[in-house]
Parts: structure tokens; sequence; C-alpha cells
């Protein structure tokens, strides 16, 4: 069904990342936890993939570890062809700049003591400069996301939640990326300014063709943007899926119970008999159940749950979910 | 006596978002243009800097001798009578108020109002390079420690724990006799032992831990701030971002601290003084002309409270305006002691 693909932008295959956990006063590490596990998957040219999931399953983890701030001790990220799983900073340094990543705090991810014109133009590519042809780049990125160009005389405290998010990413785009990795970047601004901010994602990608990895604990957030679409659990992928048939006929069992809990805005489309309200709390990495890391909120989990932790098994369709018993499949 | 006058615990402004920059600079120098205490303190701490200055001048012009000059044997004029600088009892003479023995002299017959300023001069010099040592240093290896973490910070950090587990007097001391005697010989850096330079080093050597301390631990929150991150993914070196992102956010922290420092080296050089530990005699500072007065004190009081007097005006203007400048600039950063 899909054409033959070139070879990806991005591709994470396996990535597994472990923190080490201090339990004693002497800091001794007494063991690892997983916060990500074992997580694949790739995003073409172009192409924005969503990852969802409550906070806490490994979400940042993993986008950090996409751009290499953080090392990953397992698997591979291969970006560009080229393997940078285990590249030093130094040697990091020339692709740095093709990577680039929208915070989620926009009151920590600007420097508070420089001026926002001051912030970009220090993103922009070394052969520009500071002379007139600088300016005139902060002022035409000013302009692209949405903002004046004689803001740049200004220090970050002087703008919103939702503008200084607006420069974050003319910061991340003045270093001409190919991929920008955005890490829940309307999380933290008022709702009617997170579709203003969505839809100014949106038209960039359209008009320069970036990838994204669009990254929310919220479904509704990416659904518009995205093609694709994760669902992550607990440092793992429970599904993937093309954003509308993930929407219309999830197959795992966590992905409808977030879907449901999207509020529906009339009483008709709320169909109360089939909402499947998620039962407890996530919990942590810290103490997951065995076996498949969702059963102890599962209404549909059985025995072999508790032992065996499902695989993630592609399906025909381009669709891939790890589950034992997932939804609309014969017999359950 | 303990030169640490200041000091709660490390404390710092855990993630303040505060407005920043320029425009903070400004609102800061408004907040100390209206605040009186600080205002005044400034003039005080000027008065006495200019003072000092031109104690050159007021030897020559006015008192008309040197701060080394003896005048044991001489007989002065007060108010019309012939009176002995120092009686044969060895008593020196008091307060004249005219232009010669302006504050009475010394048991060795010097003018001590000569002293007082030549002293001064002196102390200031000491207080502000030692803080100026400390302001390099403590700034440097906080900011190393802080961002490189790992094992820079083990050895930085054990380093200044060696430092700061001395007392910062005994520590003075015993660094101070031992330079005096011998001198310091660090390859082309040659250092004698009566030179003002060894105070200096000394007073600034022992407080770097009280600097770089805090420091260090706000330079560990910051490197975790999300700017810092978007920094790295420009390409841009450790240097570059220390130069930067990580400098240009603990300024006003470090600003904070240069009077407090200063006050407290002025302070500690008139201790060290005081023990014979920092300047040496014949050389007039405050804290030598303190030792001397003591022992005058029942006979002849003006020369123990003469210095005293300048010694307190100079660190209490210091200290004030070191509190004002800190509620100017907002941060709650204060310096590390015990």
């Amino acid at each position: 069904m899909t054409p033959v693909a070139p070879p990806p932008l991005l591709s994470v295959e396996h990535v597994g990342v472990e923190f080490p956990v201090r339990s004693s006063v002497v800091g001794r590490s007494s063991g690892t936890v997983r916060a990500v596990d074992d997580v694949s998957f790739t995003v073409a040219d172009g192409e924005t993939v969503g990852i969802v999931g409550e906070s806490g399953c490994g979400k940042t983890t993993l986008s950090r570890c996409i751009v290499r701030l953080l090392k990953p001790q397992r698997g591979a990220i291969t970006f560009h062809g080229r393997d940078i799983t285990k590249l030093s900073d130094r040697a990091l340094r020339p692709i740095r700049r093709q990577m680039q990543m929208v915070f989620q705090n926009p009151y920590a991810s600007l420097n508070p003591h420089r001026r926002v014109g001051g912030i970009i133009a220090g993103a922009l590519p070394k052969r520009i400069g500071s002379g007139q042809e600088a300016d005139d780049r902060v002022a035409g990125l000013l302009e692209k996301v949405g903002l004046k160009p004689e803001m740049a005389d200004r220090f970050p405290a002087e703008f919103s939640g939702g503008q200084r998010q607006r420069i974050g990413i003319a910061r991340a785009l003045a270093a001409e990326p190919k991929l920008i990795v955005l890490d829940e970047p309307v999380s933290a601004l008022d709702v009617s300014v997170q579709a203003q901010v969505v839809n100014l994602l949106g038209e960039l990608q359209e008009e320069l063709g970036l990838a994204y990895v669009f990254v929310a604990h919220d479904l509704s957030v990416v659904r518009h943007v995205s093609d694709r679409i994760a669902v992550m659990y607990l440092g793992r992928f429970v599904e993937m899926a093309p954003a509308d048939l993930l929407y219309a006929e999830p197959r795992h069992w966590y992905t409808r119970g977030l879907l449901d809990a999207v509020p529906t805005p009339t009483l008709k489309a709320r169909r109360s008999s089939s909402r499947a309200i998620l039962k407890g709390e996530a919990g942590t990495v810290l103490d997951a159940p065995s076996g498949c890391a969702f059963r102890n909120r599962c209404p549909g989990a059985t025995e072999i749950c508790t032992t065996t932790v499902p695989p993630l098994v592609e399906e025909p369709d381009g669709r891939a979910v790890a589950c034992h018993h997932p939804l609309g499949a014969p017999g359950s | 006596m303990s030169p640490i006058v200041l000091s709660s615990s490390e404390t710092l402004a855990a993630d303040t978002p505060s407005p920043h920059g320029e425009r903070h600079r400004r609102v800061a120098l408004r907040r100390l243009l209206h605040d009186r205490v600080a205002i005044g303190s400034v003039i005080v701490f000027a008065l006495i800097v200019i003072a000092c200055l031109c104690a050159p001048l007021y030897a020559k012009y006015v008192a008309g001798t040197g701060p080394n000059d003896n005048h044991v044997t001489e007989v002065i004029r007060v108010g019309g009578r012939p009176t002995d600088v120092v009686s044969t009892s060895g008593i020196p003479i008091g307060p004249t108020w005219q232009s010669k023995f302006l504050l009475g002299a010394d048991s060795n017959g010097r003018d001590v109002a000569v002293r007082l300023l030549y002293g001064g001069r002196t102390s200031l010099m000491i207080g502000f390079l030692a803080a100026a040592i400390t302001l390099t240093f403590g700034t440097l290896t906080g900011i190393l420690a802080g961002f490189f973490r790992g094992w820079t910070d083990t050895v930085l950090s054990r380093a200044l724990d060696v430092i700061w587990a001395y007392p910062v007097v005994l520590l003075g001391i015993a660094l101070g006799t031992a330079l005096e005697l011998g001198g310091l010989k660090l390859g082309p850096l040659v250092i004698s032992g009566n030179s003002l330079f060894v105070p200096a080093l000394i007073i600034g050597f022992v407080f770097i831990p009280y600097l770089a301390r805090p420091i260090r631990t706000q330079v560990l929150l910051l490197r975790e701030r999300e700017f810092v991150a978007a920094a790295r993914l420009l390409g841009k070196g450790s240097m570059s971002i220390i130069v930067s992102e990580v400098l240009p956010n603990v300024t006003s922290a470090v600003v904070v601290f240069v009077p407090l420092i200063v006050a407290n080296a002025i302070l500690l050089e008139a201790g060290l003084s005081y023990l014979g530990a920092g300047v040496q005699a014949p050389n007039p500072s405050w804290g030598t002309m303190i030792a001397s007065g003591v022992a005058l004190i029942t006979s002849t009081p003006s020369l123990l409270f003469a210095p005293v007097i300048m010694l307190v005006a100079t660190t209490v203007s210091m200290n004030l305006f070191g509190e004002s400048l800190r509620n100017a600039i907002g941060t709650t950063t204060s310096m590390a002691g015990r």
C-alpha cells in the first residue's frame, strides 16, 4: 500500500534509556530504571510523528535522546543516514543544527539576560555573521512566527508564554533544521493560544518542508498535525498508527481510554455506553507491574498479560499494537 | 574576632524567572537611587576613600610630617603652651584639634591623623585587591565546578572544602606568618615578605570558598535550564555556553557579593594585622594601629578609637550598601558561611 519509501530522515531502533536509581543516602546506585524501553520508529522528510502519553511515560527522555542531549544505552539512532547514537559531543557539533528542539517550558527555554534578537541571531548559521543580513533574518523570522520585528530589542521577560514559545520556534527555525522535536510545545499555554501555536507549526511545516516529532500528553493536540501517532505507556510504545486510523479505531485499550478521555462538545456525541474510563493512575516505571505494564489498569487483561510483555506487532495496514488482546481483533 | 559577619546558610534563589538584563539593571539602579541607606553609605565610604587617597597631601601641606616620622623628643605649642609630644612618663599627646597632631601622637611620637589616612590607604588597597582575587577565582571555580560536574567538581569542591575546613583567621595567621618570613616565590612571581600583596593574597585566598560555593550551586541549577540545552543544540561548545548563557546569569549574584567581600576583606586585614600576621610594622594600617592603641587605652584612648571608628565606618557602610544592593537586584543568594 505504502509506496517504496526513501530512507527515512530519522530512524530510531530499539532505543532504551536507563537511569540509575539511588535509594541509599550514600548515593550508591541500587539498580536502574528503564525510562525508555525498546522504542522504534522512523520519521520521513516533511512528516510529523506524534508521540502521546501521560506524564512520566518517558516522552521527554525520548525526545532528548533523539536530539542527543542524552545518550541512549541501547539501540541506535540514525539521522540523515548517519548513526549518531554514540557520537561524542564534539563529533555531534557539525550536525547539531539540523535537529532542533522546542521546549516545554517557555519560561526556562530563553536566556533571561539576552535580547530576543540576540537569542535568535545566535542561532543563525555562522556564514551570516552579525551584520545587516543577520538583522534582516531575525526580523524575517520574527514575522514568520507572528511577532513584530521591532520586538527584537526586548528581553524575554517582556513577553507572554505564547509569545515566548513563538520566539523559541523562531530560534529553532534560525538554525535551518530538517527536523524539529517539539517537546510538549503547547502544554504550558492557554487553550486559545495552544491552537494558534499548533496552527503556526503546521503552516511553517508546509512552507519549509520540516519534519516534526510532536510530543504531547493530549491526543487532541496532535490530532490535526500528525501523520502518524505513537502512544507511549511507561517507557514503551503500545500502539502506533496513521493518525486517522488511530482515532477511528484504536487497537490498544490504553489508546481507547485516552481517546474517551477527550471531552466531547455535545451530549449526542457522548456515547456514554462505550466510554472506557481509565482506572487508577499511570504510576511510574519504578513500580510497573510484571508482564504488560498496563495490565493493572486494563479492562481486558488476562493471565498471559501478567507473565509476558506483549511485543509491538506490525499489521499490514501500517498499524502496530502491543497487546495480547487488541481491540477489534476477532475474539476479543 | 570573626571576620564573617554576614552569612546564614547556603541559600539561593532556586528558580527565579525574574526579569533580567538591561531593563532589570535600570530598575535596580532606580531602586538604589531611592534608597537613603544606600546613598548614605556610599557617601560615607566615598569620603573615607577620598580622604585616604589624599593622605600624602594632608601629610605634606597640613601636618607637615610623614606617617613614619618620629617626633618623640619634640615639643609643640598647644593653646599657646608648649607641650611634649610624648611626655617623660611615656604618655603620648591626645588630640590637639590643630593642624599638627590633629588626633594626637602615638608612643613613637608619630602623627596619628597622618597614620590613620596612610593606614586607610593600606587597608582599602588590601581590601580591594583581596576582593578582586576572591571574585576572580571564586567565580571561576564556582562556574567550572557547577558546569562540568563530575571529577572537575569533585576536585574543585574538595579543594574548597580544605580551605573551608580551617577557621579563616587561623588559616590567615598560618599563611601570613609563613609568607612574611619567606616571601612568596611562584616561578617568575616573587613577592617579598613585607609586601602588601602578601596579606591581600592571603585574604583573597581564604574567602574563595565563600563565593565559589553559592556560585556553584546556582550554576548547577542553571545548567539544567532549557536555554542551555538549546545552546548545545546549536552546536556551541561548553566554553561558549559558559560565556554567553551561564555568566550573564550569575553576574547579578556576583555583584551583590562585591561590597560584602570588600568589607570582610578589610575586616580580616585589620584582624590579621592586629595579630601581627598581616601588615608589618612600621607600615601603618588600621589593624596595626588598633593593636598599638590597645596598650595605651587608659592614658590615650584616642589612639584606639581613631582607627576603630574608621574601620567600623568603612565596614558598616559597605555592609549596608551590600544589603541595599541585594534588595535592589532582588536576588536571594547569600554568602555561604557557617
